[in-house]
């Protein structure tokens, strides 16, 4: 295993015991929801997207209707629009690694690859293959497990599913320490507070982003005025 | 074809759409507008603090304890990262807090 493997092997731990259990509870989902193992493994093969799997499982149990199914994709899924601006040139040129990097970028490989980029190396883009790779064999053997033996697991994991949150959190930390002002993450901040205090769990993710989208070009003069970014 | 295929089929192809379109709509070299390069500079730091709160989004804020297990658990992941900046580390002891905390004081 060569330096650029190991580094991305020792990034994905982070996020290794967290698609694990989740993994497994969605490959547990389909069980209970009668929709062989083989379809939940093909899910996390193709469309690897861990929240909108769980609402896909409840969509493929209730036979949601094409159109149904291709809506309810695009509002829980919205968020990822706004990841690929942080990695235009980060991800090369073109080619089928470009696309993998694309196809692969969930919430918690986006969290590593942020705090990757942290680093500003000269050519990231093995690393960030192997990152994103890795984390998705850890999804996928996850749902095996779920969906083959889930239901005999010895312990309680209630609660293990925080190690998401925990690595969002890390990440923000770190940002903010490289970074020269907090004002975005507060911006994200406050208008992810007022988008759940208003819009609830299920409807915050797109009056947030919409706040974000305006509160970061409003402050935008600012900051380049008090010379805070470039 | 199989309506389960047809279904998986389409989330799949949505859910590529959604993280390819910034990608289509600057191809690699072509400079990138102004306002786009400065979103791509400070969008990173508000989403990762939106998705702190997205993966809280479900803890009972409302119920008897208020967050509290949610907010403590943050609080030593903080202090931990603060103390070791070991990532790994931080993010392990959060969550066993955090476990401990729901299933044994919290419940």
């Amino acid at each position: 295993m060569d330096q650029t493997k190991k580094e991305a092997l020792g990034a994905s731990l982070a996020v290794f015991p967290g698609y694990l259990v989740v993994g497994i509870a969605f490959g547990l989902l389909a069980q209970q929801h009668q929709i062989s193992w083989g379809w939940a493994v093909l899910m996390s093969v193709v469309v690897y997207a861990g929240s909108m799997q769980f609402v896909g499982i409840s969509l493929i149990a209730q036979a949601a209707s094409p159109l149904q199914v291709i809506f309810m994709t695009l509002a829980v899924n919205l968020r990822h629009l706004f990841y690929g601006f942080s990695f235009l040139q980060e991800f090369g040129e073109r080619g089928l690694r470009r696309l993998y990097l694309i196809f692969g970028l969930t919430d918690e490989t986006y969290g590593l690859l942020c705090q990757k980029k942290l680093e500003k190396r000269a050519a990231p883009q093995r690393l960030y293959f192997w990152i994103t790779l890795l984390d998705q064999l850890w999804w996928i053997w996850g749902t095996l497990i779920g969906a083959a033996v889930g239901s005999v697991i010895p312990f309680d994991t209630t609660g293990i599913d925080f190690a998401m949150t925990a690595l969002f959190f890390v990440t923000c930390l770190d940002q903010l320490k490289s970074a020269n002002t907090p004002i975005p993450t507060g911006i994200g901040l406050i208008s992810a507070v007022a988008a759940l205090v208003f819009f609830g769990a299920d409807g915050m993710i797109l009056p947030a982003l919409v706040m974000i989208a305006a509160g970061l070009l409003g402050v935008r003069r600012t900051l380049q005025r008090r010379g805070l970014i470039q | 074809m199989n309506p389960i295929l047809i279904s998986i089929l389409l989330m799949a192809a949505v859910t590529f759409l959604t993280r390819w379109l910034p990608f289509a709509a600057f191809r690699p070299g072509q400079p990138i507008p102004k306002t786009i390069a400065y979103l791509g500079q400070v969008l990173p730091m508000a989403m990762m603090a939106m998705l702190v709160v997205y993966g809280l989004r479900t803890a009972s804020w409302l119920g008897p304890y208020h967050g509290t297990p949610e907010l403590l658990a943050l609080a030593l992941t903080g202090f931990i990262h603060h103390w070791k900046q070991n990532s790994l580390m931080s993010i392990g002891c959060g969550t066993l807090f955090y476990m401990f905390l729901v299933q044994q004081i919290f419940r």
